[in-house]
């Protein structure tokens, strides 16, 4: 059992400054996951009739993304490839001091203590990531378009994104760029995209510049920290998508 | 141009194109200059045509001077925009634990290459400039009136590293020209959309590129003072 103590921020609404609170926690289980701790923790302070910390979870399995915490100066905590529900205590040990910040960015404004608004990603998904698509009754089956083997697997590792929101936060520009990449790559490799392809890359990228994302300087912080991996490789296709849009 | 501007992938495309110009300009730099380590003659004869060619003078020379400004100002703007991106810092933040200090450091180590391009200027394009186009000598020659004399470029180059101090300094800003190269050169890459299979070889030869040229440029330096 550890005993640890936990830095974490607290904000009473959007409209409050916030503050790093201090919170001792005892008899901590290593087999504990991170939020299963923070559930105790709050399950202490309703008991001492104190608000409990404010945090967004739901799948619990590391596939809806709404997990969003900032533990120790790292997207998701210290492991790489995984999300903050799928973290551990055995990750730290006795003593330790654990920071828990919400992501850090203009255009995620903080809700309240961990949660921020990620509403900015949804509308630069309306903006352009979709595919039209005839459901009048003659659909054709997607499976019976060929597809090269290599374009259909790095569409599907695009398609992988769970849009947390870890590449903002990580990325000291709170650069947008690598949820957006995948977006528009998913469909750029496919011939499905194609039809709305130019239109698709440029009001995406216009979306993402309205909302105050900051611009990539190809630090590669995003790719290291995205729990499903995403690849740079996804932000350079865009860049050319998005000149090619632009130039040609 | 002025709309691919308006686009942060625009600007990021021009500051790439910017920074992939002067990398060319930096070897055609350090390949005259190198000359001047085994031939006097050859060097002063390469000063001489880009000092006095029309072509270089009137078309290059000026689209240089535009790239590296616009380089410069371009950084600076990006710099400002992304800083307001991000609002509240962190209490606590690893950065060193998924990105390098190269490419979180690109506006320290392009102020200090700034900065040691004001004294390079100083010391050879305003000397350049004076001389040519105030005083009207376009000779070359160490004295003007006789043209045995011989060109001047290579006891001009000479006579600069002769300070110690200079040859230091201008050793500490190409190692940090060497560390904004070392995330430059393969950034501007991936901002012109070119990371793929195709590619895959550049980043060893980025490395090359990002140490080789710099580690030339000191040499030269350090060359001259020692067997001045």
């Amino acid at each position: 059992m550890m005993n640890l103590t936990l830095k974490i921020w607290r904000q009473k609404d959007a409209n409050d400054k916030g503050q790093i609170v201090d919170y001792p926690i005892s008899n901590i289980s290593p087999d504990m996951s991170f939020l299963e701790m923070l559930d105790v923790l709050n399950q202490e302070l309703i008991e001492k009739g104190e608000q409990p910390v404010a945090f967004d979870h739901d799948c619990r399995e590391g596939i809806c993304g709404t997990c969003s915490l900032y533990i120790n100066g790292r997207a998701h905590g210290p492991q790489t490839k995984i999300t903050a529900c799928q973290l551990h205590m055995r990750s730290f040990k006795d003593g330790d001091t654990i920071y828990i910040e919400p992501w850090r960015a203009k255009a995620f404004p903080v809700i309240k203590d961990l949660i921020v608004d990620r509403t900015a990603f949804d509308r630069i998904q309306q903006a352009g990531g979709f595919i039209s698509v005839n459901t009048s009754g003659n659909t054709q089956d997607a499976n019976a378009i060929p597809i090269e083997k290599e374009n259909a697997d790095k569409a599907f590792d695009a398609a992988t994104c769970i849009g947390c929101g870890a590449c903002v936060a990580t990325c000291k520009n709170s650069s947008a760029m690598l949820f957006v990449s995948a977006k528009v790559s998913q469909f750029a490799l496919l011939p499905q995209g194609q039809v709305e392809a130019t239109d698709r890359v440029l009001n995406m990228v216009k979306q993402m510049d309205e909302e105050g994302f900051g611009n990539c300087t190809n630090t590669g912080a995003c790719e290291v920290e995205c729990p499903k991996g995403i690849s740079l490789e996804n932000i350079a296709r865009m860049n050319r998508e998005h000149i090619k849009a632009t130039l040609v | 141009m002025s709309g691919i501007l308006n686009s942060s992938i625009g600007r990021k495309f021009a500051m790439a194109l910017s920074a992939l110009f002067l990398m060319v300009f930096l070897v055609m730099h350090v390949s005259i200059n190198f000359t001047s380590v085994f031939s006097e003659e050859l060097f002063n004869d390469l000063s001489h045509f880009m000092g006095t060619n029309p072509l270089v003078q009137g078309l290059m020379q000026p689209i240089l001077i535009v790239g590296v400004i616009f380089h410069f100002v371009m950084g600076f703007v990006l710099e400002a925009k992304n800083k307001a991106s991000r609002g509240v810092k962190y209490a606590s933040n690893s950065a060193k634990d998924n990105s390098t200090w190269m490419s979180r450091n690109m506006l320290l180590t392009g102020i200090v290459v700034l900065a040691f391009l004001f004294l390079h200027m100083y010391d050879f394009w305003v000397h350049e400039m004076t001389v040519k186009y105030i005083e009207g000598d376009m000779s070359g020659l160490k004295d003007p009136n006789i043209a045995e004399s011989g060109f001047r470029y290579y006891e001009e180059l000479r006579a600069k590293f002769v300070d110690p101090w200079r040859v230091v300094f201008y050793s500490v800003c190409f190692v940090l020209l060497a560390l904004h190269l070392l995330h430059g050169f393969n950034s501007s890459f991936q901002s012109i959309g070119a990371n793929n299979k195709y590619v895959k070889g550049l980043k060893g030869f980025s490395k090359v590129y990002s140490i080789g040229i710099p580690a030339l440029f000191i040499f030269i330096a350090v060359y001259h003072h020692f067997t001045h």
